[in-house]
């Protein structure tokens, strides 16, 4: 049972640490122990950590919701429309991803998308632009779905591949027509696919401070951003743990309803 | 009929779409790890291996990588052992509190890694153990093991079990059983764990740039590189994490497609 241990210490542990963290005081840049509530109290009547929370749950959402749906049409296409071959290839070209440097990859679409960057000189070529494409939401996306595209393909693609082909060729030999067939058989089948790539991409822009950082321009700060400023900068590791404490709370309260509905029988 | 067949050209159309949305952050990387301008615009520059000689040339950069070498292969034993021990208990008992047990096995990747930073610099600090290459490795192990038991359980799920009950009926002891039976059943899968772990912590920078201190991994590295200025020297390292990396995952692969051919034609 070593890793009961190793992961309690090293785990459980710090975790449990940053809770009580997050009652300890600051004097003179010391951290001193102690049990007070002011961290929760000042950390919850600040505007601004509210900004940062709806915004960062904004991000995230939209942030999901992009991403399963440009998603689907490829996992879609690459289950049910290429031979056995294409797909094993293609799977291992979406796993690729995941062995690249995130923050290489970033920097990468900083040199497409700043104001004098390849996007806007192709766009000045026909006369078009300039578009402001980095430092806001869509910089932040950008990144976003860097992350997370290839592996919530790969994650439905699982799914789509298993869905039992009789009961499609059923769909169709009773009259369902393509569309239909796809949303009344393919994706309830295909459910938990779908629901645990949308988990893993919330969870992950949920968390994730280098999009919105480098490509949405830091400002305004989402969550992790505001833990990075208060620790980094700021010696405000209580208020950080506040803050982390309260992701791992909505990270959890999401994931659990989505795994329950994941698994709930269809009624 | 020529409806349908349009319609999957455009879903063709599509993926290809994705693959190159996926794939021009790397390739671009690689381009401009070449070109000789120093802010990257198009049209290109000539061909130059500058910023490969700036990088080689510089200590710092050494002395990270040397860091990160020393990290990943680490973080990769003892997270491969750590992997196949949570793996086997898995597979071999049933008690109670196995939810739990699993739970605490498989939660870390779920936490954000600001936060596992930010905890584990909480913690390592007070006890006096941060800023060392040591918290790295701890904090990665907790990262890793994760990944290197999933590895090891899919393959311990393809044994027949009662190979290891003939052992026993034939007089091995428990250990001996583990030791010739197991142990060389999972063989690919541990390679495979062990490759896979030490690329992940290999690219890892969130924690790593809490916890590291002064011993800079790459990824801290590029991470600071990232927030001065335009340099292209970020591409040039970028393209050797990712052949570094690469180079780890393909032999993982090739490692275990060499036994499990059959398993893995069927598996999806």
């Amino acid at each position: 049972m070593p890793i009961v241990i190793w992961q309690l210490i090293f785990f459980v542990f710090p975790l449990i640490f940053l809770v009580v963290l997050s009652f300890w005081l600051v004097k003179n840049y010391r951290m001193v122990p102690g049990f007070d509530t002011i961290n929760w109290v000042k950390m919850f009547s600040k505007g601004y950590f509210w900004d940062a929370y709806w915004r960062t749950l904004g991000y995230a959402g939209v942030a999901t919701l992009v991403t399963s749906i440009l998603a689907f049409p490829c996992a879609f296409a690459l289950a049910f429309k290429v031979s056995p071959k294409v797909r094993r290839w293609a799977l291992f070209f979406l796993i690729v991803p995941f062995f690249t440097s995130y923050l290489v990859r970033t920097y990468s679409w900083q040199i497409f998308l700043n104001d004098n960057g390849i996007f806007n000189t192709l766009f000045a070529f026909v006369g078009l632009g300039p578009f402001q494409l980095l430092n806001n939401f869509f910089g932040t996306l950008v990144g976003y779905l860097t992350l997370c595209l290839p592996l919530v393909v790969v994650l439905q693609l699982i799914s789509l591949a298993n869905v039992d082909r009789t009961l499609i060729e059923a769909a169709h030999n009773l009259g369902c027509g393509r569309l239909r067939t796809v949303f009344q058989v393919i994706i309830p089948l295909a459910k938990i696919g779908i629901i645990l790539g949308a988990v893993f991409t919330f969870i992950l822009t949920f968390g994730d401070f280098v999009s919105p950082y480098y490509l949405g321009g830091s400002k305004p700060p989402t969550l992790s951003i505001l833990i990075i400023d208060t620790t980094k900068s700021g010696q405000q590791w209580p208020r950080a743990a506040v803050v982390a404490i309260v992701m791992i709370v909505t990270l959890l309260t999401i994931m659990f309803a989505s795994v329950a509905a994941a698994y709930r029988k269809r009624s | 009929m020529s409806k349908g067949a349009s319609k999957n050209l455009l879903l063709r159309g599509y993926v290809v779409l994705v693959f190159i949305f996926v794939f021009t952050p790397i390739v671009t990387s690689f381009i401009f790890s070449v070109n000789s301008d120093r802010f990257p615009t198009i049209p290109l520059g000539h061909f130059t291996t500058h910023w490969y000689e700036t990088i080689f040339a510089d200590p710092d950069v050494w002395d990270a990588f040397r860091v990160s070498g020393i990290v990943s292969i680490t973080v990769a034993t003892l997270s491969t052992f750590i992997g196949f021990c949570t793996a086997y208990t898995d597979y071999r008992y049933k008690f109670t509190g196995k939810a739990l047990y699993l739970s605490l096995a498989l939660l870390p990747p779920t936490i954000p890694l600001v936060i596992m930073g930010l905890a584990m610099l909480a913690l390592l600090a007070r006890i006096n153990m941060s800023g060392e290459i040591y918290s790295i490795v701890v904090s990665h192990v907790v990262l890793c093991s994760p990944f290197a038991m999933a590895v090891i359980r899919m393959r311990l799920a393809q044994i027949n079990p009662d190979l290891e009950s003939a052992a026993w009926n034939l007089g091995a002891s428990n250990w001996r059983a583990m030791r010739e039976v197991i142990v060389p059943f999972c063989r690919p899968a541990i390679a495979s764990a062990f490759c896979l772990t030490a690329a992940v912590s290999f690219d890892e920078f969130a924690v790593a740039w809490f916890v590291s201190g002064l011993n800079k991994t790459v990824p801290v590295i590029i991470l600071e590189i990232l927030q001065g200025n335009t340099d292209p020297q970020i591409n040039a390292i970028g393209s050797i994490v990712f052949i570094t990396s690469m180079t780890l995952v393909i032999l993982a692969q090739l490692i275990l497609m060499r036994k499990t051919i059959n398993q893995t034609a069927t598996g999806i």
